[in-house]
């Protein structure tokens, strides 16, 4: 039965693991040049001052496959479903072969079973060794950009995307059973794949745990003004904060209370910026901009509402954890299927 | 008799469409039977339900006394060849057979060896690449050199040139001779089951409509042509299955056990095909024995 799996999966299994292989070896030749670019900056950063991610040349090596490499990744899982959990109900069904496979002297239940362990094994497999892969040519360019939580970064690094293949797996091979074709299994598999994942990505990892609220200074913020000239009127734009690796929610200004920061209360408490609008582009404003921004800072303070960088592995843990029961839940919906509506 | 298959009210639904209903039937063990009905009769759904593809909806059905599809053992004493003759396309011949010794236990790698030698299969062809013939006596090998205690085997000829169909059939009685299986075959070319079977099963809409020897239905089995008139004063021990008029003439097709002695009849031996016909045209909605007696 073992070997009858491996017999009939050889071809899908041999094309995963040399494409998987195709890719180490052009990561293992690349990963070396982005590493100790991103080192050398790093060293140097600190005499100039500037080490925002920004300046960082890291981003401008090996630009096509930086942009290639979090696809691939994104996308594997999808394509282990397709490939390696659909047809396996599917195909069968379609070509009519379940005649031959389930009048051997095998119940179907245990001819299921070692296919799930055993394809199932390769899919996860293929996934972590993918996810190890990409996670060690990628550190230094997620070292350098400090945004772990950024939704790419996140589903590349760490071991959530074991959770995304049996998941995939397991949709692939319910698909299959319930419609009976293998391309249109295939299709059902990428999509259903591809909402639960953003379905899980906007809905659920902000939610997986409430959100730190901090005030910082209002100052240390510098919140943009902004004069409309022609309007007379003052707008504001979010505070730009950065914490390392946090995930940030929003930003905004609020006073003691609670209340948000208005242009309108800022023109009533700067009553000189007001002039200064109605003055036209012609008025410089910068030095009225900033002491109005310090006489504010005694009452008003920048308040930031995120997931702290510390909360990374909590988070892995989780989605692994959510997925992982997607696919068994899967699972026992294609055992009750093939027992109850297949037969 | 001892009984390879025995069906009490038996009944498949698929979503709205019952695919076989209310279908009381007994198939004894160590014949060859055939099983044969028009499309639709719920032939193929009877056969599927005995070899444990399909569980039943209603009522009970017990092959070679154990319930089908249940357990290992009880799948591994059936031998099933499907419709069409299923094969894995990407799979080679000899992959078959490793397939089938690595799938079953009472596996006979020696028979199955033999068999596609005799027949001339390359073990490395690919089974997609075979002929409707081919591919068929590798289905029926793999079933075969399980060493089942039953066979069943589902249209295996239908789809199959006379000369393939000539081959199937030599080579599933060569097969059956060998080890004595029961056997359970379905069709629709009557001349095929004459060739091959000893005992036959009219099905129409789930109904079996006769079942017996060959044998023995023929020789109970009669076809009378007289005047129209003499049609009323038929013997009471006749059972009238079929009956066709012209103006002038009646012809019956009729059961009786004993002999005919009316000298207004001309009495006619029936061939199956003749006799099976005869059932199918005028099936008995109201029948539901599973053996027709002979009134007297």
């Amino acid at each position: 039965m073992i070997r009858l799996t491996l017999r009939q999966f050889r071809t899908e299994a041999a094309v995963a693991f040399g494409l998987l292989t195709a890719l180490a070896v052009v990561l293992a030749l690349t990963g070396p040049h982005l590493a100790q670019v991103n080192e050398a900056f790093q060293a140097t950063c600190a005499t100039t001052g500037n080490c925002s991610s920004a300046a960082n040349p890291v981003f401008e090596v090996d630009r096509g496959l930086q942009a290639l490499v979090p696809i691939i990744a994104i996308i594997t899982p999808a394509v282990i479903g397709m490939f390696f959990g659909t047809p396996i109900l599917a195909r069968e069904l379609e070509t009519g072969t379940f005649r031959v496979a389930w009048t051997q002297s095998i119940t179907r239940r245990r001819w299921l079973a070692v296919r799930l362990a055993l394809l199932g094994l390769a899919a996860v497999t293929l996934a972590a060794l993918l996810a190890w892969i990409v996670d060690w040519w990628d550190g230094p360019l997620d070292a350098a950009s400090q945004s772990t939580f950024d939704p790419v970064n996140f589903s590349v690094h760490g071991f959530v995307a074991i959770g995304y293949a049996a998941f995939a797996f397991a949709l692939g091979v319910a698909a299959g059973a319930l419609l009976r074709r293998t391309v249109a299994a295939m299709g059902a598999t990428l999509v259903g794949f591809a909402v639960s994942r953003i379905a899980v990505t906007s809905w659920v990892r902000p939610n997986l745990a409430s959100p730190l609220h901090e005030l910082l200074p209002f100052l240390t913020a510098r919140p943009g003004f902004s004069l409309d000239a022609s309007a007379g009127t003052l707008s504001l734009t979010p505070p730009l904060v950065h914490i390392p690796n946090a995930w940030i929610f929003s930003t905004s200004v609020v006073n003691p209370s609670g209340r948000a920061l208005t242009g309108e209360y800022v023109l009533h408490a700067c009553p000189g910026l007001h002039q200064m609008a109605s003055a036209g582009p012609a008025a410089n404003p910068l030095v009225a901009l900033r002491t109005c921004q310090d006489k504010l800072s005694a009452t008003f303070h920048t308040l930031v509402t995120y997931q702290p960088a510390s909360r990374f592995w909590p988070f892995q843990w989780a989605e692994l954890g959510i997925f992982l029961a997607a696919a068994l839940a899967l699972c026992g919906l294609t055992f009750w299927w093939l027992r109850h509506r297949l037969a | 008799m001892t009984v390879a298959l025995e069906a009490n009210g038996l009944g498949k639904r698929y979503g709205r469409i019952w695919g076989l209903s209310d279908c009381t039937l007994a198939i004894p063990a160590g014949r060859v039977v055939g099983l044969v009905g028009p499309n639709g009769a719920g032939k193929t759904t009877l056969l599927h339900l005995a070899v444990g593809l399909l569980q039943p909806t209603t009522g009970s059905l017990s092959v070679l006394g154990g319930r089908p599809g249940t357990t290992s053992a009880q799948l591994a004493r059936i031998g099933f060849v499907a419709q069409d003759a299923p094969t894995y396309t990407g799979l080679s011949v000899g992959d078959h057979l490793r397939l089938g010794a690595w799938m079953n236990p009472s596996w006979d790698a020696r028979l199955a060896e033999e068999r596609l030698g005799r027949l001339g299969l390359d073990p490395r062809r690919k089974a997609g690449q075979l002929s409707g013939g081919q591919r068929a006596q590798l289905a029926l090998t793999l079933a075969v050199a399980k060493r089942p205690d039953l066979l069943v085997l589902d249209e295996p000829v239908a789809s199959l040139d006379p000369l393939a169909r000539r081959e199937f059939l030599k080579g599933l009685m060569e097969g059956v001779a060998e080890h004595g299986a029961s056997v359970i075959l379905s069709s629709h070319i009557v001349a095929d089951l004459q060739r091959v079977c000893d005992y036959v099963v009219v099905l129409v809409d789930s109904r079996v409509q006769v079942a017996g020897d060959i044998q023995e239905l023929l020789a109970t089995h009669h076809r009378l042509t007289g005047p129209r008139h003499a049609r009323g004063a038929l013997p009471g021990d006749l059972l009238l299955i079929g009956e066709s008029q012209t103006d002038r003439q009646s012809t019956l097709i009729v059961r009786t056990d004993g002999p005919i002695l009316d000298p207004a009849w001309t009495v006619e031996q029936l061939d199956l095909e003749d006799l099976v016909l005869a059932y199918m045209t005028h099936p008995r909605e109201h029948e539901r024995r599973p053996h027709l007696e002979i009134h007297r």
